[in-house]
């Protein structure tokens, strides 16, 4: 057990010091998430609710993530670090639990400004929001990491990832719009855990059939 | 054979439906059209973790054949649906209507689906991407329809109007199952009739490869 553990931190540590380096994907998401907040602005009618800020919110962190999932897969594609990744002793499940840490760590990055950015622009921040937003991430990371497995292999994978992901995404925006906006946060809260429960264990147990070759 | 005593069966002798008459016979082409959809894709994901867990090569092409019905009658439903939704409230398109918005999420995950194949390499990989993907959509599934119902309560109520449930007479409930076995006899000959020209290909490849 120990051995796994110390596999999945050796893995993501080593894809948020190549970030860390390299500093490309975060810089890009965070300009990316406060791009998009400052179009909603002139996407959006004068008089528009908080409904609408709230959902156009979900949706820039959405595409934000995606962002940052294409790149994470992008750099062992080119260095084929994959081949070596599972030529290493380790189960091939603690190297999607690694990727799914780091690219967690990402979108965390990412929401600490776009968040407050959000919250100068539009609309103050609530609990239920943060929470929305970590279990979100959660989703995110778990379904993505597989999906972009699955779309490295393939030959369009920029355009591939987004196809595939959007479908699995859908109920993640209504859980966190839900969280966002509802008089009863819980239940969608609920719904959100219970999605990450569900696509967790299903990305977890089936990485290895996607990865190997 | 089915199929046609099906049709006749709902066109011309079910009684007509007090509130919506002859248009609601629609819904003897639309539901089992949908339920045949559903057995579609759940077999799709039955026999594509039979290849994960197997490792039967077979299952994939029986999965990909299950993922094309699926999609053919899932596009079905969706049209149906839309005439139908024309006929009773006259809007093609209705957010409200819960079955015709999972189909829609389904028919997008499924096309990409289709995506993911023609993307990749023909191979073992792509069999068990392809496999994992659509045991995903078996999961979609079900998380997807209480999405939409958490959905509609928040940012989409639902309108005045109601479907028809079940509650149906007993010889509209004997026409539904004609259609219904109909749909699905349909449904299995199509798909036989689509994995043997599929296995044919596959073995006309093989052999082209081998001789070359």
């Amino acid at each position: 057990m120990t051995g796994y553990l110390a596999d999945v931190t050796a893995l993501a540590r080593k894809d948020l010091l190549v970030e860390l380096r390299s500093r490309d994907t975060v810089p890009a998401m965070l300009l990316f998430v406060v791009g998009a907040l400052v179009i909603f602005h002139f996407a959006l009618p004068e008089d528009s609710s908080r409904l609408a800020a709230a959902g156009m919110l979900w949706i820039a962190l959405l595409f934000t993530a995606l962002l940052a999932l294409v790149r994470s897969f992008v750099a062992e594609r080119e260095g084929t670090v994959i081949d070596g990744l599972l030529l290493a002793p380790c189960d091939r499940s603690a190297i999607w639990l690694g990727k799914a840490l780091s690219v967690f760590a990402f979108l965390v990055f990412a929401e600490a400004v776009a968040l407050p950015a959000f919250a100068l622009f539009y609309e103050p921040v609530t609990w239920e929001l943060i929470a929305g937003v970590a279990l979100a991430n959660v989703g995110i990371a778990a379904v993505g990491t597989l999906l972009g497995a699955m779309a490295a292999a393939a030959r369009a994978r920029e355009l591939l990832l987004p196809l595939l992901f959007l479908p699995l995404a859908i109920p993640l925006i209504v859980g966190g719009v839900g969280a966002t906006l509802a008089e009863d946060p819980a239940r969608y809260l609920g719904f959100l855990a219970l999605y990450d429960l569900i696509f967790a264990i299903l990305s977890w147990a089936s990485f290895e059939y996607v990865v190997t070759e | 054979m089915l199929l046609i005593a099906g049709l006749g069966l709902a066109l011309l002798w079910a009684p007509e439906d007090a509130d919506q008459g002859p248009s609601q016979r629609i819904f003897y082409i639309h539901v089992p059209v949908a339920l045949t959809a559903y057995v579609c894709f759940g077999w799709a994901a039955w026999k594509a973790f039979r290849l994960l867990w197997k490792r039967d090569e077979r299952a994939d092409l029986e999965s990909y054949t299950a993922v094309h019905m699926g999609v053919i009658f899932g596009v079905l439903t969706l049209v149906t649906g839309s005439i139908w939704a024309r006929i009773s409230w006259g809007v093609w398109w209705t957010w409200s209507e819960r079955q015709l918005v999972l189909f829609l999420i389904l028919f997008l995950f499924y096309s990409a689906y289709f995506m993911l194949r023609y993307s990749t390499e023909p191979g073992p990989r792509r069999a068990r991407t392809s496999a994992v993907y659509a045991l995903f959509g078996a999961v979609l599934l079900p998380v997807s329809f209480l999405a939409i119902r958490l959905a509609e309560q928040l940012l989409h109520p639902a309108p005045l109007f109601n479907r028809d449930g079940p509650q149906m007479s007993g010889s509209m409930f004997f026409t539904f199952c004609v259609c219904l076995a109909a749909m699905l006899t349909l449904a299995a000959a199509l798909y036989r009739i689509e994995l043997t020209g599929k296995r044919v290909d596959a073995r006309l490849r093989e052999l082209r490869e081998a001789l070359t």
